[in-house]
């Protein structure tokens, strides 16, 4: 029974990583970079919702509703700030942009809200959910977290592949210069992708801190960094990539975490994902593309 | 007993998912000989060079050059094995100077070891200056000296290509494959174009084979003529024969039916 | 004169300037030590800026002249610190000789590292692009995460040595070299400033030595297109393998600089942040620029101390400062901006 249990926190903790996975490869598929102040906007989103609850006594929904507008809006400002003037340039220097802007909103949150580690309330109570006559324990915060994850990726697939914006966001991430003959607004749908990863990394930063409630300034870069990771267990650019690799990362790092070591639980995980790019070099769900000669 | 082919191909053919860009295709091409392969846009000219290089896997048939299958083997082993090409759109080393150009096609003739090269031991010296000459010779041929210290993106066009067909040289082909030498030329480049590749067949004493549109280059250069059209061999044979072929002239200029 | 001919080529040119940079900033610095005119502040940063611009220039090596990105760095220069420690260690048992220890423990920290380096580039170079970059940052994490759990001690009957928990009993007159997490403690300093600028200028002369050769130009060649490269007959895989190796070996012996020159260093040092400030450093001062490299590394590193003043902005500031460098230098509008304003000064001077 341990076994299932382990199982189904490793499929919560691997929905978080799914959740904030999406927004590194939508981001990727369509911007074609690799956004590494996606961590520090969970912690952004993290902070917000803490503040919330904390100071202005908020219902847990609004709180997560507030981080959501937040991050929406802090997403879309740091693309049309700091990215959009560089559309055209190479991607080193929109990567070395990114590590400004993850610094820039490190160091704000430390000078806003001080380098001590805070206490995340309990946003979804600490009930469990009883089985198998006392069993199986699961808590309420792992279901919620496991079928947020499922209701975000049924509607973002839905929303890609029925919408007009979808449209236009396929579109441009195959080839931006056609999307715009075809009188596709790509500085727009550059923006809602950007809206939309930032959102989803307010709901995780929720999900996250209601699993583990210590907030600090750095607490979005390790987190950012495996979801970054599953993003490319499943093929970076790909959205059913980030989710299966997001639950792959999440399950993997747990049983590690049981069944081997708590301290060598990155190297596995780092270790696995170097063989499986060795194995299928575009991860598991990646496009190959062919050179034109 | 049959003449001696540098380059052969045996019923040669690829396949781009359900579209067969080239099939069937026998060339056989002699040592020294200037050889053109033409066709209308889109015959599959370019897959053909793509397939002799190993840039393509061939889905069928084989490749033969100076009498060994090229089975199995890669860009870099084809090269070594004495093939050489430039490319329709223009690849070369952007960011290094022109002479540098030449001197990386000469990577594997003239060699020496990491070591002397980090210590600058007395191999570095001799070897480095042996390549220096040997690679402002070949610029002299296809009249870059005085360019030679110009970063390669910033030639014109049309000496970006003389540029590769240096570069190609540098590794000792036996057989030189040129994609649209003289695109782009005006027609007094592409008259002393003529003579710089006639000129290379002799004084290197290599076979060279050539995708150009302009007829009038192709029929006072080339010896032998293939034509390619929807990827398989329309006729094949001397620059006369081609000219009166009156398939030829349908494929290019359209048949009325 | 043909030589003093070649020494004003553009390309000798970036050459000389970073000789001289170093030979000049060390003269000075001396003075100002000999004097007693530089505060102990900056004292203290002397050694880790030397370090910092050898592991930018390998880094440089790998990403502006081989073109591949490279986020895991800070794991040979963790690997190196860490050879270095206990080589030195265990050396300074026998050899009396503080500069003859030093010297070996560099030597044996940029081979471990090589091998390293040589290990990875195996699954790597397989690889392109962005996902190359990820596999590198997926050592430098796990590197980091196996130097967090080794445990390695010394006494009379030789090595002990224990992984993930400490089982290590040293018999008295021991001492552990590396302790997990902790690290290493205890460690006799023997890095100094000279030693330092002496490795910079001995990268140097190895990277441009090696940029000058067949295998240099192979390298940028294989960068500036891979398909005509292949179709010359460059053998990719080996190049950049050899490019990978070498900048992986100094990066290890910039590792031991660092770490001969703390009693106490903590593997987390060598972690991802550390990678990523080492390829600020590269990107600011230009790919493949060594020159480029030795300026901003050495501003960058100083930068924070510079701005100490500022107090808790001053990282906040160095954020912003980044951004728009790079916007600055990056975007063609403001580019050609702040070009159109120099050259109508250079048109208003030719005209006086």
């Amino acid at each position: 029974m341990s076994f299932l249990s382990y199982l189904i926190t490793g499929l919560s903790l691997g929905s978080v990583y799914a959740i904030i996975a999406l927004g590194y490869t939508m981001v990727y598929g369509i911007a074609k970079m690799l956004n590494f102040a996606h961590g520090d906007v969970i912690m952004v989103g993290a902070y917000v919702s803490f503040l919330a609850i904390g100071k202005y006594d908020t219902p847990a929904l609004v709180a997560c509703l507030l981080s959501v507008f937040a991050c929406t809006i802090l997403g879309v400002l740091i693309e049309r700030l700091a990215y959009k003037p560089l559309r055209s340039a190479p991607s080193l220097a929109v990567l070395i942009t990114a590590i400004g802007v993850s610094y820039f909103l490190q160091n704000s949150a430390q000078l806003l809200w001080g380098t001590d580690t805070k206490v995340f309330p309990a946003m979804l109570g600490t009930n469990q959910l009883v089985l198998f006559n006392g069993e199986l324990m699961i808590s309420y915060v792992t279901i919620a977290t496991i079928v947020a994850c499922i209701i975000i990726m049924t509607v973002l697939t839905l929303f890609i592949n029925k919408t007009k914006i979808g449209k236009a966001m396929r579109a441009c991430s195959e080839d931006k210069g056609a999307a715009q003959l075809m009188g596709i607004n790509v500085d727009n749908t550059i923006s809602i992708t950007f809206a939309i990863g930032s959102g989803l990394a307010a709901i995780a930063s929720v999900l996250l801190c209601t699993a583990y409630p210590a907030l600090n300034p750095t607490l979005g870069s390790m987190p950012g960094i495996k979801a970054f990771t599953a993003a490319v267990f499943g093929g970076i650019g790909s959205i059913p990539g980030a989710f299966i690799g997001g639950l792959m990362l999440g399950i993997l790092e747990t049983f590690s975490i049981v069944y081997i070591s708590s301290q060598l639980s990155d190297a596995i995980v780092f270790g696995v994902l170097i063989i499986v790019l060795l194995l299928r070099p575009t991860g598991l769900l990646g496009k190959k593309i062919r050179v034109k000669v | 007993m049959s003449k001696e082919y540098i380059l052969k191909t045996e019923n040669l053919g690829i396949d781009f998912g359900g579209l067969t860009a080239v099939n069937n295709l026998n060339l056989k091409i002699e040592k020294n000989q200037i050889y053109g392969l033409i066709g209308p846009n889109g015959a599959g000219k370019t897959t053909v060079f793509n397939l002799l290089t190993k840039v393509y896997e061939p889905t069928r048939g084989k490749v033969i050059i100076d009498g060994q299958s090229t089975e199995k083997m890669d860009l870099v082993a084809v090269n070594k094995l004495g093939i050489a090409r430039t490319f329709q759109n223009i690849r070369l080393f952007k960011e290094l100077s022109v002479l540098d150009n030449v001197k990386v096609g000469l990577h594997n003739q003239k060699e020496y070891s990491l070591v002397s090269a980090i210590f600058r031991l007395p191999k570095f010296g001799s070897a480095e200056k042996e390549i220096e000459s040997e690679a402002m010779e070949l610029l002299d041929v296809l009249g870059l000296k005085e360019f030679a210290d110009f970063k390669a993106k910033n030639l014109p066009y049309g000496k970006q290509r003389k540029l590769e067909i240096a570069r190609a040289l540098a590794t000792h082909p036996k057989i030189l494959l040129l994609d649209e030498p003289a695109a782009g030329m005006n027609p007094a480049e592409t008259a002393e174009l003529l003579d710089t590749v006639k000129f290379i067949r002799d004084h290197f004493q290599i076979a060279i084979l050539l995708i150009e549109h302009d007829m009038k280059f192709v029929m006072g250069l080339c010896e032998k003529i293939t034509v390619l059209n929807f990827g398989e061999v329309l006729a094949y044979g001397d620059p006369d024969d081609i000219k009166n072929n009156p398939e030829v002239i349908a494929a290019y200029l359209g048949s009325d039916e | 004169m043909e030589k003093m001919k070649q020494l004003f080529k553009k390309n000798n040119k970036n050459q000389a300037l970073s000789f001289l940079l170093v030979i000049v900033m060390y003269v000075a610095i001396e003075a100002l030590l000999k004097t007693g005119n530089l505060k102990s502040l900056y004292t203290s940063m002397l050694v880790p800026v030397c370090c910092y611009c050898i592991v930018a220039l390998a880094l440089n090596l790998v990403v502006g002249v081989s073109g591949e990105l490279s986020l895991g760095h800070a794991g040979f220069m963790s690997i190196g610190a860490f050879t270095g420690v206990i080589v030195s260690g265990y050396l300074s048992n026998f050899i009396g000789s503080q500069m003859v220890c030093f010297a070996i423990a560099v030597v044996c920290g940029a081979i471990m590292a090589a091998i390293f380096g040589f290990v990875i580039s195996i699954p790597v170079l397989k690889l392109e692009g962005d996902y190359l970059a990820i596999v590198t940052l997926a050592f430098g994490q796990i590197i980091k995460t196996l130097v967090n759990n080794i445990y390695l001690g010394y006494d009379q009957a030789g090595f002990h040595f224990s992984f993930v928990k400490n089982t290590i009993e040293l018999q008295s007159g021991g001492k552990m070299f590396i302790s997990g997490p902790v690290g290493a403690t205890g460690t006799t300093i023997t890095s100094n400033f000279t030693a330092g600028v002496i490795m910079i200028l001995i990268t140097l002369i190895i990277i441009y030595n090696f940029m000058n050769s067949r295998q240099g130009r192979a390298v940028m060649a294989a960068r500036d297109d891979k398909i005509a490269a292949q179709s010359v007959g460059l053998d990719i895989v080996k190049t950049k393998t050899m490019v990978f190796v070498l900048s992986a070996a100094l990066a290890g012996a910039a590792g031991v600089l660092y770490g001969l020159n703390f009693s106490t260093l903590v593997p987390s040092k060598f972690d991802f942040n550390t990678s990523i400030l080492v390829l600020v450093y590269v990107v600011l001062g230009g790919l493949g620029n060594m020159f480029g490299t030795l300026i901003s590394t050495i501003v960058l590193v100083m930068l924070p101390q510079l701005l100490r003043a500022l107090n808790d902005y001053r990282m906040l500031i160095y954020a912003v400062l980044l951004i728009v460098i790079m916007i600055a230098t990056n975007n063609k509008t403001i580019r050609d901006m702040i070009t159109g304003v120099f050259n109508r000064k250079k048109a208003e001077g030719e005209g006086e």
